[in-house]
């Protein structure tokens, strides 16, 4: 990962203007759930919720933690490493809770 | 690819301070220090994650019992919570870019907001715990929840039981990310020290960087904690 | 009064400016940051807790000589095991290899100065020491009892026994592997001297790459397991309480999830290390290198796919036990790659008998059986007999002292002249990886029949079935024996610190970056930074008739 500082003036703007963008999305996104949250879009309403919270989520981690303009692979990596595990986690344990035949 | 790990043998003038004997260029010493704290994030990831497990199964077993939990805890403060850490998050991004521009006053100027920030969710977090404390929602000896309808069956009651086991979840959940806040403002305390005394340039700011990717990750899961506990069935 | 050993005429080693004599003092051992002392202080330490552990495994040894219970009462008999474990498991066995031969040769195999972060080393070390002081302390102010595994709502809601202690010490000593664990992923990414790419590194660096995958990823969750026992112990808080609603499988599924990949980190590098001796006392690189590494890869993702086959009869669903099962299968075939290549490596190699080749067969065999073993109780229908049973105790065993602390033994002799600069007395070495083989399978094949013939685990009485005495009068037998055979090393290792042949830089002859620095090496590892152009594993080159051969040592096998 080469350092940002030899970039040029012009360059230099051009990072301000994305995270102010990535900041905007991210409250429009909070207030979408908050909205969404209120409106009965029975069964779907965890999936939407949840599903705004992964972009938001994204949005920081590819823009703010600067995953997106990371120069090797490894970084993301790393990221889809832990998600894989987690996903395993959750994934596995509910393979017994979800074929339970009693409650 | 590049590989980082290859010396280029060539040193340009004399040594950063800051520059450890095992490292053979500064770049390598940065880019260690960067995979370290990503390293260190995802297995911060996993540990959050048990908690996040042991959520999944009882949403699902409860469903009606955790929505009636949920429906008494301020969705107001966690949506204000929620918009305070994302406002944080991008002073963390300034301060970063701060530092890469030599702008020292915008730098400390960037880590003092960000700090306010984190003090200002941990008030409202403070508030929160205060208002379960004196509903007797808080679990142990104390807890009651009797009498409190399910949202949409407004004849049926929730379990005292379940809804317990939400709110033990609610506090371990929450108090465990509380915890890390309380931790990255030590880490930005200490880096406000250091911008302060001058040490960070635009050629070595590496523990700006790395706190920042900290910092996003702790706002990273509170954007999963608040609708997994705040938002459950909010419409009925 | 013995009179003091004639200096030899050669130049010592230890004249040389070496990182044991460079400083001296206890201050400059308690703050000090190279790695190779942060290895001598765990190699300190966890051999301490091993004879505190292998204490606890004699008195549970004693018990069972007779059917009865006559030698401690039932309640101490549960600490007893309970401590044994812990202790073993925690304090022992997961730190062993990587802290010790670990934090030594990982950064010297890939040609670096040091670790990345040698001041978390240092933490990781203080880490395990706090932690292993609260063990002590829990154990020495009653204990707990609940088995290693202290399964809920026993341990949250029923013992009176001294659970959260225990819980913080073994969080705390858990930080300390996942701080190790991420030292050596940084230091292997970004630290490998210039030509040292991924497919020259040695296999035992990628075995603790693997190792270190599994202790950051699958660590925290048994440490937030623990902060929610500690929570529900102190808040009754329901979340394991049938009571209350919740559900003790939730617990083991969170305990199993760590602890059964944890039985990879114990087991990969000791694989890594038999890996590197077949090589050497087979003069020949080994057989399917890309195998090897990605089997140990393999290992570790695959590892953390079949953790509820340690709940089988614990009454979760009989298709997801079905689907563990599948797995627990799918997760021997690295292995057996492993044995194969071993195995290939063999055929047809120069063969050396020194004590390191013998652990390392030692492992060949027992590690085998163990793994086959697991296989047995991958098995749902078999599974059902023999789990709780002295069988399972067999397996695990067979499999963390035949392999694991086998493995172990062999590293620390196959580097000892590395780390000390001295030899250890082969003869001595050679009769005592026997009488470790010998104790070994007399303690615990037994436990194979026991366990098939019915003997529960964790009884303390069997007098119920009195025709069990014999096999029980014979594994406790093996263990005395297999308790020589673990002292002797100690002793000699000891001895050969002040009495010792001095070593040369290489006295195997062995392939590898450690190798070419000095016995023992300067603090910062090299004299100047290697630049490797060869591959790893270059037996027919080392030896190699030819003296002009490129990295060829003249040095011939010291006896």
């Amino acid at each position: 990962m080469s350092a940002h500082s030899s970039a040029s003036a012009s360059a230099t703007s051009s990072p301000l203007k994305g995270y102010f963008a990535v900041w905007i999305a991210l409250l429009v996104g909070t207030g979408l759930t908050v909205y969404a949250a209120t409106l009965d879009l029975a069964p779907y309403n965890a999936a939407v919720a949840l599903g705004i919270a992964t972009i938001k989520a994204t949005l920081v981690a590819l823009f703010f933690m600067h995953v997106w303009h990371a120069g090797e692979k490894l970084i993301k990596v790393v990221v889809i490493s832990a998600l894989f595990f987690l996903l395993l986690l959750l994934g596995l344990t509910m393979t017994d809770y979800a074929a339970r035949l009693w409650s | 690819m590049p590989d980082s790990s290859t010396a280029t043998g060539l040193h340009t003038g004399a040594h950063n301070p800051a520059l450890l004997h095992h490292f053979a260029e500064p770049e390598q010493q940065r880019d260690a220090a960067s995979l370290g704290m990503w390293v260190f994030l995802a297995t911060e990831v996993m540990f959050f994650g048990g908690l996040f497990c042991a959520y999944l199964v009882y949403r699902r077993w409860y469903f009606p019992d955790f929505a009636a939990a949920s429906k008494t805890i301020n969705m107001g403060y966690g949506a204000t919570n929620t918009a305070v850490l994302i406002c944080s998050s991008l002073t963390v991004v300034l301060a970063v870019w701060a530092a890469q521009t030599a702008r020292r006053t915008l730098l400390i100027t960037s880590l003092i907001l960000t700090m306010i920030l984190g003090l200002a969710f941990l008030g409202i977090k403070g508030i929160e715990y205060r208002e379960k404390f004196v509903e007797h929602h808080v679990p142990g000896a104390s807890f009651s929840f009797e009498k409190v309808p399910i949202p949409g069956h407004p004849d049926e009651y929730a379990n005292p039981r379940h809804a317990q086991i939400f709110f033990s979840l609610y506090f371990v959940m929450t108090g465990l990310h509380a915890l890390h806040m309380i931790i990255g403002l030590g880490i930005f305390l200490w880096l406000l020290a250091m911008a302060w005394k001058g040490r960070f340039t635009p050629e070595w700011h590496t523990p700006v960087e790395i706190g920042g990717l900290y910092w996003h990750f702790v706002d990273i899961i509170w954007i999963y904690l608040f609708p997994l506990l705040y938002l459950i069935d909010r419409h009925l | 009064m013995p009179n003091p050993i004639p200096q030899p005429t050669i130049v010592q080693p230890a004249e040389r400016e070496n990182y044991l004599n460079t400083k001296y003092g206890v201050w400059s051992w308690l703050l000090t940051t190279d790695h190779k002392r942060i290895a001598l202080l765990y190699l300190i330490s966890i051999t301490f807790f091993f004879f505190i552990g292998g204490f606890f495994a004699l008195l549970i040894r004693l018990e069972l000589l007779t059917p009865a219970g006559d030698l401690v009462q039932a309640d101490t008999y549960n600490k007893l095991f309970t401590m044994h474990g812990m202790v073993m498991v925690f304090f022992f066995l997961i730190p062993s290899i990587p802290a010790v031969l670990g934090n030594f040769l990982v950064p010297m195999m890939v040609g670096a100065k040091d670790l990345a972060f040698p001041r978390i080393n240092l933490l990781s070390w203080y880490l395990y020491i706090i932690g292993g002081v609260m063990m002590l302390h829990c154990m020495l102010t009653g204990g707990v009892d609940t088995g290693w595994t202290f399964y809920a709502p026993f341990s949250t809601n029923f013992t009176n026994t001294k659970i959260v202690e225990a819980g913080l010490a073994i969080f705390v000593a858990g930080f300390s592997s996942i701080l190790t664990g991420l030292n050596f992923v940084v230091t292997i990414h970004r630290m490998r001297a210039p030509g040292m790419t991924w497919s020259r590194l040695p296999l035992f660096i990628w075995a603790h790459y693997a190792t270190s995958i599994i202790q950051l990823l699958g660590t925290p969750v048994i440490a937030v397991t623990i902060v929610m026992v500690a929570a529900e112990r102190a808040l009754h808080l329901g979340i394991f309480d049938p009571k209350l609603g919740g559900d003790p499988l939730l617990f083991q599924h969170l305990f199993w999830f760590y602890s059964h990949p944890a039985v990879y980190i114990m087991i990969l590098p000791a694989m890594g290390v038999v890996t590197e001796i077949i090589a050497c006392f087979s003069r020949k690189r080994i057989f399917g290198y890309s195998f090897v590494a990605f089997s140990s890869i393999a290992i570790a993702v695959f590892g953390f796919l079949v953790w509820a086959h340690h709940m089988f009869v614990a009454g979760m669903s009989v298709y997801a036990a079905l689907v563990f099962s599948l797995l627990s299968y799918a997760v021997a075939v690295p292995s057996a790659i492993k044995v194969f290549n071993w195995t290939a490596t063999l055929y047809k190699g120069s063969i050396h008998y020194d004590a390191p080749m013998l652990y390392a067969f030692g492992f060949l065999g027992l590690f085998t059986i163990g793994g086959l073993t697991g296989l047995f109780l991958a098995a749902l229908g078999i599974d059902v007999h023999v789990t709780d049973t002295y069988f399972v105790v067999a397996h695990f065993h067979y499999i963390m002292v035949g392999g694991a602390v086998m493995g172990y033994l062999g590293g620390m002799h196959f580097w000892w002249p590395k780390i000390s600069g001295k030899l250890y007395p082969e003869g001595w070495a050679r009769l005592a990886a026997l009488i470790v083989f010998i104790g070994f399978n007399l303690t615990f094949f037994p436990q194979f029949l026991l366990g098939y013939m019915g003997m529960p685990r964790r009884y303390y009485d069997y007098s119920h079935m009195p025709e069990f005495q014999v096999l029980n009068v014979l594994s406790t037998a093996g263990a005395t024996v297999l308790g020589v055979g673990y002292l002797l090393p100690m002793i000699y290792f000891l001895w050969s610190m002040r009495y010792g042949k001095p070593a040369s830089d290489n006295p195997w002859n062995a392939a590898g970056l450690e190798w070419k620095t000095a016995s023992p090496p300067p603090t910062f590892n090299f004299d100047e930074e290697p630049v490797v152009t060869w591959e790893a594993y270059n037996y027919e080159e080392l030896d190699s008739p030819d003296k002009d051969a490129p990295h060829n040592e003249e040095v011939p096998v010291a006896r």
